[in-house]
């Protein structure tokens, strides 16, 4: 273990959705660089407390990784300098003594700050709820083995599937946009033979549900390099070809077809 | 207050009692079930499979999730799979063996009929999964693939990478979204459970608060079902998510649902070592790496060289030595003991000595690195991020961590708790697991208790209530129980101590470790039932919260939930101090074998623990609940 010192913060503050907002300094002096990121937070916040200050209000839970909660532009990058990885992943050793760290919540009309570095991503659930499942009651499903799926499938499908609904992909878009989640979401079920049936139907309800919510796609790219699950750009390309089937297509015919 | 627990377990032989559970359950007509309204607390596996079923029933479901939203929830977490007895790969596996396995591995102290029914329904999991678009592991052929998994010795695991539990859970989640685009299910999210509701001896409903504002409302329901998963957290440092707690639970058993085993809590023998004094959270590594991993530790306890300087002839492969047939694989609570017991003995590895080393090398040797990269390569790409070493050269280090606990709400074959019209599923109830839970079984027992079981017990619960009148909210009680809440959190902001929820919940951790850990002892839970009241007192007497109850507040949830741990920790070690007896991963050093296994009592211990609430947790009121075996044949547990 080495430690690391007088780390200088810049920290969002913004009291609710419609208070205005700051920077607010703190010197972190000592931190070892085995602590996460967030532990490090844990650490000031605690030091806030003992002062009789208010401790900063950040989204986080598993810390592996997986569930998505945690965001934060780190240095102006979502989920901070380290690719393929969520905030909660990045440990101090990427930092050196002496190291200004500006600390803001994701930038995104469609997600609004709650407080400090707190956002509303229900935007994101929006989306999923127009369209981003296969329609499957419990209890008619065929032995599994009936459908069988090539293993490439499967594994497009996965990588796909492996979004954890972060966030990161809309911070860094210069047009917050939503491209890079939907078109994951639409992806995972689309290519799978399960996700046939309602394919079209899918992609024009999810596509209408983001363009209510977010900006537009100019494939920038921004999104994909910021995924901590580096889901690929090839899933927005999906989307828009499906998206454009669904809307040349005589409905009737396709399903003659 | 309930002396005589009864399990309502069905007639018939044990094969025979679901399908005859199901055939004598009242039914509600379809037209007759939108004017029933069923609450979900929690949006796990266990919660959203509820809430999507009932939902596409016909029921009125009411949601709620801490989360900001449904698909946050820790089953998120888990990576190695899930079980079912489908016996895709003809090895011998079956219904039974599955049951089998799980009394086995739970070490004879949980329910067989509970236990047999989830082993009949992990099929249909499979199926409906499937069906979902859960993209499992596939074969070239494009069916299913299955891996082998602690525990076992047939392949029954089915998974989707190292994100088993990510993909089971966007599956309900996406189920349950469905459902809300649909307007079958209002979801509330970012709200929390503060009290449960009873009148006239029935759950009528819950009280909770909107994280964002601080409000409090209640909500009243005809049945209300507990999805709140496990209390972990207890310990401080665990593999649960920073938020998961037991105040849902805690609450609803202060309000009269009996609380089972709590001293069953499980250590998982793959995770990766604190680093530090101010750690907050452990990973776990996926059991699944004990598949090709192998674990050992230098034979000499001084020996600091790196590990690939020390020669096989001088490194102890420890579980391959003492347990032969399982080797590497053999069960979780065995396996965390025989690795405590070597570095309490100074073998440990590592700048702390506080882990031992699962090494790949003769795994990368036997199968090439490509192969193990694609079996675990997210795994160890997880590992070193946190750890700052690579896997495929150096060995990871690994100790057991609290993970699992298998007590929770007491509940019947129907999955209901004693306080009627509350159920419990997932891990929030104990009745699966027994002392001991095996790996890749608690998404198995999430959704089968969500898709397949409380859809038909609260059918039957609610088929006599139609057309009766359920108290609303503004009944005395629900206003009695908001105006309790008011108090609570305005107490807690009111101390004005010096210490935060942090610092009592790390020093709560400690005790719980130290005393009702991996191992404990008399002298030991006798010591930590001595010091918890103490800081409990301090905690009430020197708590500081900063900041309002009326904007976002996480130290204020944090108050509330350190509340409830101070709680349960009390009647944890209680319990573990009554059961004098070594039972899966609750180790008495009293009682063991000279070998130093588990010594079970069934003479005076071939029981459920229910506690009832007296209002003091250090004196809590016992009933026992007998197990009867009567398919299984009850044996020392033994995987040499």
């Amino acid at each position: 273990m080495r430690l690391i010192n007088d780390l200088k913060l810049k920290v969002w503050r913004q009291d609710g959705p419609d208070a205005a907002g700051h920077f607010e300094s703190h010197t972190v002096e000592k931190v070892s660089d085995e602590a996460s990121f967030l532990e490090m937070l844990d650490q000031l916040n605690e030091r806030l407390i003992l002062e009789n200050k208010e401790a900063i209000v950040f989204d986080h839970d598993c810390r592996e990784g997986i569930c998505g909660t945690c965001s934060l532009m780190i240095n102006g990058q979502a989920h901070g300098p380290q690719r393929g990885s969520t905030t909660c992943q990045l440990h101090m050793r990427t930092f050196k003594s002496g190291d200004e760290i500006v600390i803001e919540p994701w930038r995104a009309k469609a997600f609004p700050i709650i407080k400090d570095l707190m956002v509303d991503r229900s935007s994101f659930d929006r989306i999923v709820e127009a369209g981003g499942f296969i329609t499957a009651p419990t209890g008619g499903a065929p032995d599994a083995n009936l459908i069988l799926v090539p293993k490439p499938v499967a594994d497009a499908a996965m990588d796909s599937a492996a979004c954890i609904g972060c966030g990161a992909c809309v911070a860094a878009c210069p047009n917050g946009a939503a491209s890079l989640f939907t078109g994951a979401k639409i992806s995972h079920l689309n290519v799978l033979p399960q996700g046939q049936a309602e394919r079209y139907k899918r992609v024009e309800a999810m596509v209408h549900a983001m363009d209510d919510q977010f900006g537009s796609c100019t494939n920038h790219g921004e999104c994909s390099s910021a995924c901590p699950k580096e889901i690929s750009l090839d899933v927005i390309a999906l989307m828009n070809s499906d998206f454009r089937k669904s809307k040349s297509k005589n409905r009737k015919a396709l399903s003659r077809s | 207050m309930n002396t005589i627990l009864n399990a309502k377990i069905p007639s018939g032989a044990l094969h025979e009692k679901w399908d005859n559970y199901k055939a004598d359950a009242k039914l509600v007509n379809p037209n007759n079930k939108r004017k029933f309204k069923v609450i979900v607390v929690g949006t796990g596996l266990a919660g959203a499979s509820a809430a999507a079923t009932l939902a596409e029933l016909g029921y009125q479901v009411d949601a709620f999730t801490f989360h900001d939203s449904a698909r946050r929830a820790h089953s998120i977490a888990a990576q190695g799979g899930i079980n079912a007895a489908k016996n895709y790969q003809g090895d011998g596996d079956s219904i039974n063996r599955l049951f089998v396995d799980t009394i086995k591995g739970g070490d004879f102290r949980s329910r067989e009929s509970n236990v047999h029914r989830l082993a009949q329904v992990s099929v249909d999991i499979i199926d409906q999964m499937v069906a979902q678009g859960v993209p499992f592991a596939r074969e070239y052929g494009g069916m299913l693939d299955n891996r082998s998994f602690g525990g076992a010795q047939v392949s029954r695991t089915f998974y989707a990478r190292g994100q088993t539990g990510q993909q089971l859970l966007l599956g309900a989640y996406q189920q349950l979204s469905r459902q809300i685009g649909l307007g079958g299910v209002r979801l509330f999210n970012r709200t929390e459970l503060v009290d449960v509701v009873v009148v006239d001896g029935r759950c009528s409903g819950i009280v909770v608060r909107d994280l964002l504002t601080g409000e409090i409302t209640s909500h009243a329901a005809h049945a209300v079902v507990m999805a709140t998963g496990g209390y972990g957290n207890v310990y401080f440092l665990s593999t649960n998510a920073m938020n998961s707690n037991v105040t849902a639970s805690w609450r609803a058993h202060r309000r009269g649902a009996m609380f089972a085993n709590p001293c069953f809590t499980q250590i998982h023998p793959t995770c990766i070592p604190q680093s530090d004094e101010s750690q907050s959270k452990l990973t776990l590594m996926s059991e699944s790496l004990r598949n090709d991993g192998r674990v050992w530790v230098p034979k000499n306890a001084d020996d600091v060289r790196p590990a690939d300087q020390i020669p096989e002839s001088e490194r102890d492969y420890y579980l391959e030595r003492l347990y032969p047939s399982y080797g590497n694989l053999a069960a979780r609570d065995v396996s965390s003991r025989a690795a405590k017991r070597l570095v309490d003995k100074g073998h440990g590895v590592g700048p702390l000595k506080n882990g031992v080393n699962l090494d790949f090398s003769a795994a990368i040797a036997r199968l090439g690195r490509d192969v193990v990269q694609e079996r675990y390569g997210n795994l160890f790409q997880m590992y070193e991020r946190i750890a700052g070493e690579d896997p495929y050269s150096t060995p990871m280090r690994i100790y057991p961590a609290t993970h699992y606990t298998m007590g929770g709400l007491w509940v019947d074959y129907e999955l209901a708790t004693t306080i009627p019209g509350l159920y419990a599923a997932g891990e929030a109830n104990f009745s699966d697991h027994g002392a001991n839970r095996l790996g890749a079984s608690a998404l198995m027992q999430g959704l089968s208790d969500g898709y397949f079981v409380l859809p038909y017990t609260i059918s039957n619960e609610l088929a006599p209530l139609l057309n009766k009148t359920i108290p609303t909210t503004d009944h005395p009680a629900f206003v009695q129980a908001e105006a309790e809440a008011h108090e609570r959190f305005s107490g807690y902001l009111n101390v004005k101590g010096t210490r935060s929820p942090d610092w009592f919940h790390r020093e709560l951790g400690k005790i719980i470790w130290d005393y009702c850990g991996m191992e404990r002892t008399q002298q030991g839970l006798e010591k930590a039932l001595s010091e918890l009241p103490a800081l409990y007192g301090e905690f009430q007497k020197d708590l500081r919260v900063t900041g309002t109850g009326e904007s976002v507040n996480q130290t204020l949830e944090k108050a509330g939930r350190v509340d409830d741990f101070f709680q349960l920790g009390m009647l944890m070690c209680r319990d573990a101090l009554d059961r004098e007896e070594s039972c899966g991963a609750h180790f008495r050093s009293e009682y063991q074998t000279d070998e130093g296994e588990a010594l079970r009592n069934d003479q005076d211990f071939c029981h459920v623990s229910a506690y009832n609430s007296t209002g003091d947790p250090m004196n809590p009121d016992l009933v026992e609940e007998p197990l009867v075996f009567e398919t299984a044949q009850l044996a020392t547990r033994s995987y040499k």
